[in-house]
């Protein structure tokens, strides 16, 4: 509603510009303007229309908690890039205080540098390419574990689930989908497993597939071959449910699917197409904590919002980029002005404990990365996903090897 | 009456650059930002253009030019800090290599029309896959190029404000519209658009088709080159899976064959109209409210179907005419 | 080395994927051969169908087999307005026109797609989906089994078809020779819409099939598009023949490049393959040197 009325404004005052090159309008506002970029069409359209439910229940929820006003302005970058950078320069222009979003890592490079030139801050809620807080920028910050921390997390918790299952697997067959996320995440186990001397499991065989292939019949047949105690997958979602599929017609039940980190065998979807057969896929990623304060707060606006859905099937990605407006909200309350560089620096002091997500405080390394988020190892169970590990987190106990192991 | 006729396009193109110079004076960053990518599109039409609408071939995998002009200048960037001048020669000298092989295999072997344009397909789809799993330029996890600064105009590095890529980009595509208008005039010209016409009558005439047909490939091959040096430094991060991209091979004709194939101004007016009509398609939908994804995309095709329905030779020949050009 | 009974279940998959393909290339072989078209559509139009059999799944519970019917019935209405209608008038118009034409009609329908069911994946569930036959030390899954009987039964029809009917020899007729076929008063137009409208059926059994084996998502048309001109080009253009062998010879090789060098790469080959074909022998494997 009301980004027509300032749109209409905008195009009026346009026509007599000023000259004024920048053209941002800095309202002195008692509102704080976060600009929201998701995909919400495209390939990615499902994960973003995920996120938007927690971008949207956001506003009330802080209000409560922090008494700040926010006002959103949506944006969908269509799942491409180009559209991403775009949309970011249209939200500045019609005065966006602080970016949120993007979800995809090549939309978030191509926005980053955009807030970068315009010197407005950018919370990045889900993104794993390590480079994003690479580069140097001063007004991009990342409230989500790099690649290379979700590896380190997840096998440190396949580490912890066979402990606490008393089982020794001695092989893994490992197959990735082969794009940006899969190619960072292949790398990075890559460089840590080795060194990772109390794992018990050596990796037989990588198969690198093709994230739009709809056939996968060669790499299940391959990765049967092998024999291989479990599988360690890194997915994505459609991926994960022609890969479950293959394995049921090939006759292939190893120990489990694990994923050291990755989308998919969590997501309503997957459980909606496989039913049953999604049972006991176990995902390591970054979570909400089910027990925290926070945590039953968005929980209840989500109820309230989505009566007919359940919070579970939205963990990450509701709790991420909840908390990415929340940092951006709790900024604005501690540096009192909605001025960019104040924003960027208020951010970069940020410290927040009563969270959402697993780990500890939301702090910003001087790379605007946040340290220390932890991994949930969450468990397909009764068809929900059930956060198995961590034991303070823990709502049921994990299963592994799965009841239909057949030692081949 | 005939001096007025002469005088007329002359004055329409002092106009037009006079006010694409000013530009930045009267608009903020997103406009400007929107007409950069306008006169990106532009140009690299006008580069397709040489091909099409010159030489008669059906280019449908450009998108290869561009990426491999791209990493290449990318890659000199980010391994040993070589700025874009040094790495543009690499670019196009690959680019050019590339171009004169399709061309040279497609020519010798007598493949035109469907199957020249499935040729490139081809070759496009398959260098996009071949970078997917190519390590050194990152594969698919793509190439992050560093960017130092953005506040200063430095040509020699290629970083600046987004003022100074605009002005890089028309000065880019004021360019390639003087190069084409210069070849159209020249010799080259009069022999493609003979081949064009009718190979085998020009081969009679003792056109050496293979040879001019050749130079319009390499000569378009080097032009889209230098576009992908632009992007590389623009963007600053390359993915196979972006960059080769079929769709970007279409995003590429469109806006010449929109505006009008072999004309100098289709590729520039055609970028232009695409453009604007896809932000107005999208602002006008959201004000009515209808958010459903796909929609913008349907309308859009809808025009283009439209477009290339009632106007086959572009919307650049109406408008011609009726400035009596 | 990877085990033999790997290798051959790998390949006894690719072959019965691939006759579903064939299946699908041969309606863009009838299309391109005989009305001169490049049908950039043709994925899109396979996806519709795919996207009509869920619905017709989800709603009536209807076996996509027995969907085959209803489906290619809409198609081949579809079909021969599409060429009455809007292309028709594009035969003698430049390739670029062409292909400008099929792109937008492409556009519209992906994205028509995705305004009506949404970006998420469908499909149908039914019960002997994830069955296989055992045959010795070979998995057989048995929708893929039953798709690609289906795709020769189809395409069996339409050799005869093509080959015993009067208005197939009139459509062979009009590739071969289309000035010869309106002198001696063939309604050309009608023919082509016909033609048009045949292809259009056998991608609607095509996609019927494909259901079973692969979720549909609206950007599976441009890949399939794709896939189909590749299969047409190895295979032979005007070659019916040609296109199953086509369709089973990729089907084979992308599962064997898939299973010896990396999975990701295989399409790689394909093209490799369409580059091949195009310089060494560019009528295909069967088809006649124009």
């Amino acid at each position: 509603m009301k980004r027509r009325q300032f749109n209409k404004a905008l195009a009026v005052a346009g026509a007599l510009a000023a000259v004024n090159p920048f053209a941002i309008v800095r309202a002195q506002a008692q509102k704080l303007r976060v600009g929201v970029i998701l995909p919400r069409s495209g390939y990615l359209g499902f994960i973003g229309q995920s996120c938007q439910k927690g971008a949207d229940l956001a506003p009330g929820v802080i209000k409560e908690l922090l008494g700040v006003e926010l006002e959103l302005m949506n944006a969908d970058f269509e799942s491409n890039v180009d559209t991403a950078r775009t949309r970011a320069e249209r939200l500045i222009q019609e005065g966006a205080h602080v970016l949120v979003g993007p979800f995809d890592s090549g939309a978030a490079s191509a926005i980053a540098q955009v807030a970068e030139q315009r010197g407005i801050p950018f919370v990045i809620n889900i993104a794993a390419a390590p480079q994003i807080t690479e580069q140097g920028y001063k007004f991009v910050f990342r409230n989500f574990q790099t690649a290379g921390d979700i590896v380190r997390n997840g096998l440190d918790l396949i580490g912890e689930l066979f402990q606490a299952t008393s089982t020794v697997p001695r092989t893994a067959v490992f197959m990735h989908v082969n794009d940006t996320f899969g190619q960072a995440m292949a790398k990075g186990i890559n460089a840590v497993l080795p060194r990772r001397t109390q794992l018990p499991f050596k990796i037989v065989d990588q198969i690198g597939y093709d994230p739009a292939a709809k056939d996968l019949s060669v790499e299940v047949s391959k990765a049967k071959a092998t024999n291989a105690d479990f599988l360690l997958l890194v997915c994505r979602l459609n991926d994960a449910i022609i890969l479950r599929r293959e394995m049921v017609k090939q006759r292939w039940q190893p120990m489990g699917i694990v994923s050291p980190g990755s989308p998919g065998m969590y997501e309503e979807q997957y459980f909606k197409t496989l039913g049953k057969l999604s049972e006991y896929s176990i995902s390591n990623v970054p979570w909400y904590n089910p027990k925290s304060n926070m945590t039953q707060r968005v929980e209840a606006a989500f109820k309230k919002a989505n009566p007919k859905d359940n919070l579970v099937f939205h963990g990450l990605n509701v709790g991420f980029t909840f908390e990415a407006i929340l940092i951006a909200a709790d900024a604005f309350k501690r540096a009192k002005s909605t001025d960019p560089k104040a924003l960027a620096e208020a951010i970069r002091q940020t410290n927040i404990t009563e969270k959402m997500s697993l780990g500890g405080p939301i702090k910003f390394n001087d790379k605007g990365q946040v340290e220390g988020i932890g991994s949930a190892c969450v468990q397909n169970l009764n068809l929900l996903p059930t956060v198995v590990l961590p034991q303070e987190a823990a709502t049921a106990k994990p299963v592994f090897p799965v009841p239909g192991y057949k030692k081949t | 009456m005939n001096r007025n006729r002469a005088l007329t396009p002359i004055y329409l193109l002092t106009g037009l650059a006079a006010i694409l110079v000013a530009l930045p004076f009267f608009v903020g960053n997103y406009a400007l930002s929107v007409a950069t990518l306008i006169l990106y599109f532009a140009y690299t039409g006008q580069a397709w253009n040489v091909m099409m609408g010159f030489a008669g071939q059906l280019s449908l995998g450009h998108a290869l030019y561009v990426g491999v002009g791209a990493y290449a200048a990318g890659a000199l960037f980010f391994y040993y800090g070589i700025g874009p001048w040094a790495g543009l020669w690499l670019a196009i000298a690959l680019c050019v290599a590339l171009g004169l092989v399709i061309g040279f295999l497609a020519f010798r072997f007598g493949i035109s029309g469907v199957y020249f344009a499935l040729l490139t397909i081809a070759f496009a789809e398959f260098t996009r896959i071949g970078f997917d799993h190519f390590g050194w330029t990152g594969g698919p996890g793509g190439m992050f190029l560093r960017v130092a600064q953005r506040d200063t105009w430095d040509l020699a590095n290629f970083r600046g404000p987004p003022l100074m890529y605009y002005y890089a980009m028309l000065f880019l595509t004021a360019g390639a519209f003087a190069l084409c208008a210069w070849l159209l005039r020249s010799r080259a010209g009069y022999y493609w658009q003979a081949i064009r016409e009718d190979e085998e009558a020009a081969r009679a005439l003792g056109i050496n088709a293979f040879r001019w047909k050749l130079l319009a490939v390499a000569i378009s091959a080097a032009m889209t080159a230098v576009a992908g040096v632009f992007f590389a430094f623009y963007y600053n991060n390359l993915f196979p899976e972006q960059i080769f991209h079929i769709s970007r091979s279409i995003e590429i004709i469109l806006g010449p064959v929109i505006g009008g194939v072999g004309t100098l101004f289709g590729p520039l007016l055609g970028a232009a109209v695409l453009t604007l009509l896809s932000d107005g398609i999208s602002d006008a939908l959201n004000a009515l409210g209808l958010d459903i994804p796909g929609v913008k995309q349907v309308f859009y095709g809808l025009v283009l179907l439209c477009v290339v329905m009632f106007l086959p030779h572009g919307i650049w020949p109406p408008i011609a005419r009726r400035l009596r050009l | 080395m990877p085990a033999a009974d790997l290798v051959a279940n790998v390949v006894v998959s690719g072959i019965l994927t691939g006759l579903v393909y064939g299946l699908m290339a041969l309606g863009l072989s009838v299309i391109f051969g005989v009305v001169r078209v490049v049908n950039f559509a043709h994925g899109e139009m396979m996806t519709i169908a795919m996207y009509a059999a869920t619905a017709l799944f989800a709603a009536l519970k209807l076996d996509p087999f027995l969907a085959m019917l209803p489906v290619a019935a809409a198609f081949f209405v579809f079909g021969y307005l599409l060429q009455a209608g809007l292309i028709n008038p594009f035969i003698t118009r430049p390739e670029h026109s062409q292909f400008m034409l099929l792109v937008a009609v492409a556009i519209i329908l992906v994205n028509a797609m995705l305004m009506v069911f949404g970006p998420d994946a469908r499909n149908v569930q039914v019960d002997y989906q994830l069955e296989s036959f055992e045959l010795g030390p070979l998995l057989v899954d048995k929708a893929r089994l039953f798709a690609a009987i289906a795709a020769v039964v189809a395409a069996a029809a339409f050799f005869a078809f093509f080959r015993y009917t009067l208005t197939g020899k009139a459509i062979r007729a009009c590739a071969d020779n289309y000035l010869g076929a309106r002198i001696v008063g063939l309604n050309v137009k009608h023919l082509y819409a016909l033609t048009f409208g045949l292809g259009a059926v056998c991608v609607a059994i095509a996609g019927c099939a494909m259901v079973l084996l692969v979720d549909v998502t609206p950007p599976l048309g441009p890949s399939y598009t794709l896939l189909a001109f590749v299969i047409v080009i190895v295979g032979g253009l005007g070659s019916m023949g040609g296109a199953l062998l086509g369709g089973v010879l990729i089907g084979v090789s992308e599962a064997l490049a898939g299973l010896f060098i990396t999975p990701s790469a295989k399409s790689m080959f394909s093209f490799g393959l369409l580059i091949l074909v195009l310089l060494l022998r560019p009528q295909g494997l069967l088809g006649k040197r124009a």
